[in-house]
């Protein structure tokens, strides 16, 4: 692979960092559905087909359970395809996502992630993605509109390779990244084609007693998928659980040599270590947020306060080893939550990080903050607060409460 | 589950079909079954056009119909259909 290989500067936004990402990535077929944030991606790539600059095949749906559909049945035919939405969108495609997982169709779709109804709320949150946990998609979540550029250029990689073969999922914080413009460095069409290649397709073996690549093929007919009651149905999810695990490896190495191409690297692919190797204290976020907590780290460092951040870029498959050495021997460590999971225990990434360290012989105390929910702004001042009371617990071990809410008025 | 089925690392992905639809039996889903009485039947060949499943075969080697037990669910629209009334559904 060629290194560093020459690049150029754009001012994007998110959204517009994902369209020219996809536009790169020679998909043959987007079907989408618009909806706030995710707007722009789907407006940008259909002037991308109008204009020629694409061969992609683009089909308006009249819905995203259709848009979905219209993707699923495209790489059935062993196409490479793209989608994005966000919010209502994700939700009302929320039975096909997973007749996509479970069809091991690799779809790349964005999401800008946004609050949902009711009330109606357009803005930023994690909801709908955290809600499409065990759909079986693959999930990425991405830090700034450069991230999303180059996460789903990866995504392509990650999901088409052969012994993954799921549908994947790419984050960005609606507004926050989708709508903020950011100079965006990006590769040149012939790189970005080099990187991602043809899509490849795992083998199967057909009724025919033939073993041919999982595509609709009127040369090599196969049935994909029509029923699978008690005596198969468990066999199959048992592979997607495979595709997952294979992917946890597939993701650091694609990071890697995405790095050696770009210079750019986003920690190891799965989680992002900044500043942790001698923290007392810690912080975890998934998302935009992690911008702000490193310039709190770097502020707290300069005070002599030993602070650090755990970047969760990829929470399915979720890196549990990771989790575990990184933040086994933090004297007290919290979760940031940017959705709920109504009467549990915390929201679904405090569940998961908590969860990884129950095995430990010795973990820290873990306390979660629920944030932002609808968009609402954590300030750097707030924000501070949690390390604060991070230095009191890790001080006197003592936990008042386990789950709290930041910038929440009483 | 039996022992004959394959385990997860040896079946292809995505639920592909190891054998064709006509391999897998259904008709063991039955409660009733159809009988016929060939004296009242008029080989009119109706029950053959209505079968959803296309579980009555025509045999005119035999001059009659025929059904097909390995994949008749028992759904009794035959019976129904029938215009002399010489099919009818028995307890299985």
């Amino acid at each position: 692979m060629q290194k560093n290989v020459k690049q150029e500067t754009l001012g994007l936004n998110g959204d517009e960092a994902v369209a020219y990402a996809a536009k790169q990535c020679d998909v043959d077929v987007v079907a989408a559905y618009p909806i706030t944030p995710q707007t722009i991606i789907v407006e940008k790539f259909s002037e991308y087909v109008a204009n020629g600059e694409t061969k992609t095949e683009f089909v308006c749906t009249e819905s995203e359970h259709s848009a979905l559909t219209a993707c699923l049945a495209a790489s059935a035919t062993g196409v490479r395809t793209f989608t994005a939405s966000a919010s209502a969108g994700l939700a009302l495609m929320h039975e096909i996502l997973f007749v996509t997982s479970g069809s091991r169709a690799p779809v790349v779709m964005a999401i800008a992630n946004r609050a949902l109804s009711s009330p109606l709320n357009i803005h930023g949150d994690h909801s709908d993605s955290m809600a499409a946990r065990d759909s079986g998609w693959i999930q990425i979540y991405v830090e700034n509109a450069q991230e999303a550029y180059d996460s789903i250029i990866q995504a392509f990689r990650i999901a088409e390779d052969t012994n993954v073969s799921l549908p994947i999922l790419v984050g960005l914080d609606g507004f926050t990244l989708s709508h903020t413009l950011e100079n965006v460095i990006v590769l040149s069409d012939e790189a970005v084609r080099q990187f991602v290649g043809e899509r490849k397709i795992p083998a199967v073996l057909t009724h025919e007693g033939k073993t041919v690549p999982y595509k609709l093929d009127p040369d090599n007919p196969m049935t994909m998928g029509p029923i699978a009651l008690q005596n198969y149905y468990f066999e199959f999810k048992r592979q997607q659980e495979e595709g997952m695990k294979n992917a946890l490896k597939k993701i650091g190495e694609i990071n890697d040599e995405y790095a050696s191409l770009t210079g750019r690297s986003y920690g190891n692919g799965l989680i992002e270590n900044y500043k942790l190797d001698d923290a007392e204290i810690a912080v975890v976020c998934v998302g935009s947020t992690s911008g702000t907590i490193k310039v709190i780290v770097d502020k707290l460092r300069e005070e002599g306060i030993k602070a650090g951040l755990l970047r969760l870029r990829t929470f399915r498959p979720l890196p549990v080893e990771e989790l575990r050495k990184n933040l086994k021997n933090i004297k007290a460590a919290a979760v940031m939550d940017k959705s709920m999971s109504f009467g549990g225990l915390g929201g679904a990434v405090f569940h998961e990080v908590r969860h990884a360290l129950y095995d430990e012989p010795s973990h820290p105390p873990i306390i979660n903050y629920i944030y932002g929910l609808g968009g609402r702004d954590s300030s750097p001042s707030e924000l501070r607060k949690i390390f604060d009371e991070l230095v009191q617990i890790a001080k006197t071990g003592q936990i008042a409460s386990q789950v709290r809410y930041l910038g929440l008025r009483e | 589950m039996s022992r004959n089925e394959k385990g997860w690392k040896e079946i292809s992905i995505g639920g592909v079909t190891s054998k064709s639809s006509t391999s897998f039996m259904t008709g063991d889903w039955k409660t009733y079954m159809p009988i016929i009485d060939l004296e009242k039947c008029t080989v009119c060949l109706t029950c053959v056009t209505f079968c959803p499943d296309g579980a009555i075969r025509w045999r005119p080697e035999l001059g009659k119909i025929e059904f097909d037990f390995g994949f008749c669910k028992g759904c009794g629209i035959c019976a129904n259909e029938c215009p002399t009334k010489a099919i009818t559904m028995k307890m299985e």
